[in-house]
């Protein structure tokens, strides 16, 4: 019975299938969140297609193209808890609010977007199927 | 041969290869602004710092025997059987011994104070922190560096030793020496401690800061020092 509950617990390795609200993503508001870096922080690391915004950061790999590498269940997985593909990556966990350390307390207990705002972000994210400009 | 130079180069740590000061990254316009004692906002603290100290300190001490005590700090404080920073030791000094109310963290009086002091080691390389009593604080200051903290679950590492030279936004991550605090951030539009920029840091990854003065400073300050000594101080630095 123990080991049951363990395995139900164990996350998919590879991706999550399950939307995380019912009210399908949607891709406008997802770019507007992606744009505004103290929303969701993206072009602080990526790059992106989003030419308003001037200032992008460059640790992490574009984000053009990103509809064409991964499926919505891939994104969700990378956005929801990256951790559990690289444990040691710099991205965050967006919606993972247990196992951190000394987080301020206005942010306790809350995941850094809710889960609608990770699903408007997917649906952006699906709609990057250019390759990242040489 | 240049074969096994690179090697050899390869062979040493990473700290010994290209250590560069924020200094380095900055725009000409911003570096101009350093070097220029008349253009460096640092410098009013500076003056500031030097008039106090003509009033209050020269019953004790002389300005030839500042020279090269902020390079040695933090040091190890006999009263309190703790490390102590620079700013710290001036605190301590004026309560102890001026029996006044000592000045607050990141006042201007201790700002001014601070930054006169560190400024007489100007061009003076930073000590390595080798007081065996410092070791204890010095690991400990080790791990906060390592350690991921916040909402962003981020640690100094992942940012300043794995990540510097690239573009955070549209700033250059810089290898977090601390070798020109106190210093003038253009952001701040005012002189500020390192404890200041730490704390900086830590909102940024959305984490719970530490209180000024907090004993976890100092340590990280120790464990920074260790890893930039050699490196020049430049107080009062520059920054954007």
């Amino acid at each position: 019975m123990a080991i049951l509950a363990l395995l139900l617990l164990i996350p998919s390795a590879r991706a999550d299938e399950a939307p995380l609200t019912a009210t399908p993503g949607d891709a406008t508001r997802g770019r507007a969140i992606v744009a505004d870096r103290t929303r969701g922080l993206c072009l602080l690391c990526h790059s992106g297609p989003i030419p308003e915004e001037r200032f992008q950061g460059n640790l992490a790999p574009p984000l053009d193209g990103a509809g064409l590498r991964w499926t919505a269940a891939e994104l969700r997985l990378r956005l929801v808890d990256g951790k559990r593909l690289n444990p040691d990556s710099i991205m965050p966990s967006y919606y993972r609010t247990e196992g951190l350390h000394r987080v301020a307390p206005a942010q306790r207990g809350r995941p850094i977007l809710a889960a609608q705002e990770i699903e408007d972000v997917i649906a952006y994210l699906l709609t990057l199927r250019e390759e990242p400009p040489r | 041969m240049r074969r096994t130079l690179a090697l050899l180069l390869l062979a040493l740590p990473a700290s010994a290869q290209d250590r560069r000061s924020g200094f380095e990254d900055m725009a000409r316009e911003t570096q101009a602004m350093q070097r220029d004692d008349m253009q460096n906002p640092g410098m009013l603290w500076v003056a500031e710092g030097e008039e106090r100290f003509n009033r209050d300190c020269t019953s004790c001490h002389t300005e030839a025997s500042m020279r090269g005590v902020a390079a040695r700090y933090p040091a190890w404080d006999e009263a309190t059987g703790a490390p102590i920073d620079l700013a710290g030791r001036i605190s301590a000094c004026v309560e102890r011994h001026q029996r006044a109310t000592p000045p607050a963290r990141e006042s201007q009086a201790l700002l001014a104070l601070t930054a006169y002091v560190a400024h007489q080691s100007r061009g003076l390389p930073i000590s390595r922190p080798t007081d065996p009593r410092l070791a204890p604080a010095l690991a400990q200051g080790r791990a906060l560096y390592g350690e991921r903290r916040g909402q962003l679950d981020l640690s100094c590492v992942q940012c300043h030793d794995d990540n510097a030279g690239r573009r955070l936004a549209g700033s250059v991550i810089p290898q977090a020496h601390p070798t020109g605090y106190p210093l003038y951030r253009l952001e701040w539009q005012g002189l500020g401690s390192l404890q200041r920029r730490l704390r900086g840091c830590m909102t940024g990854v959305r984490s719970e800061p530490f209180a000024y003065g907090a004993a976890e400073y100092v340590a990280l300050e120790i464990f920074l020092n260790d890893r930039a000594a050699g490196m020049a101080i430049e107080t009062p630095a520059v920054r954007p």
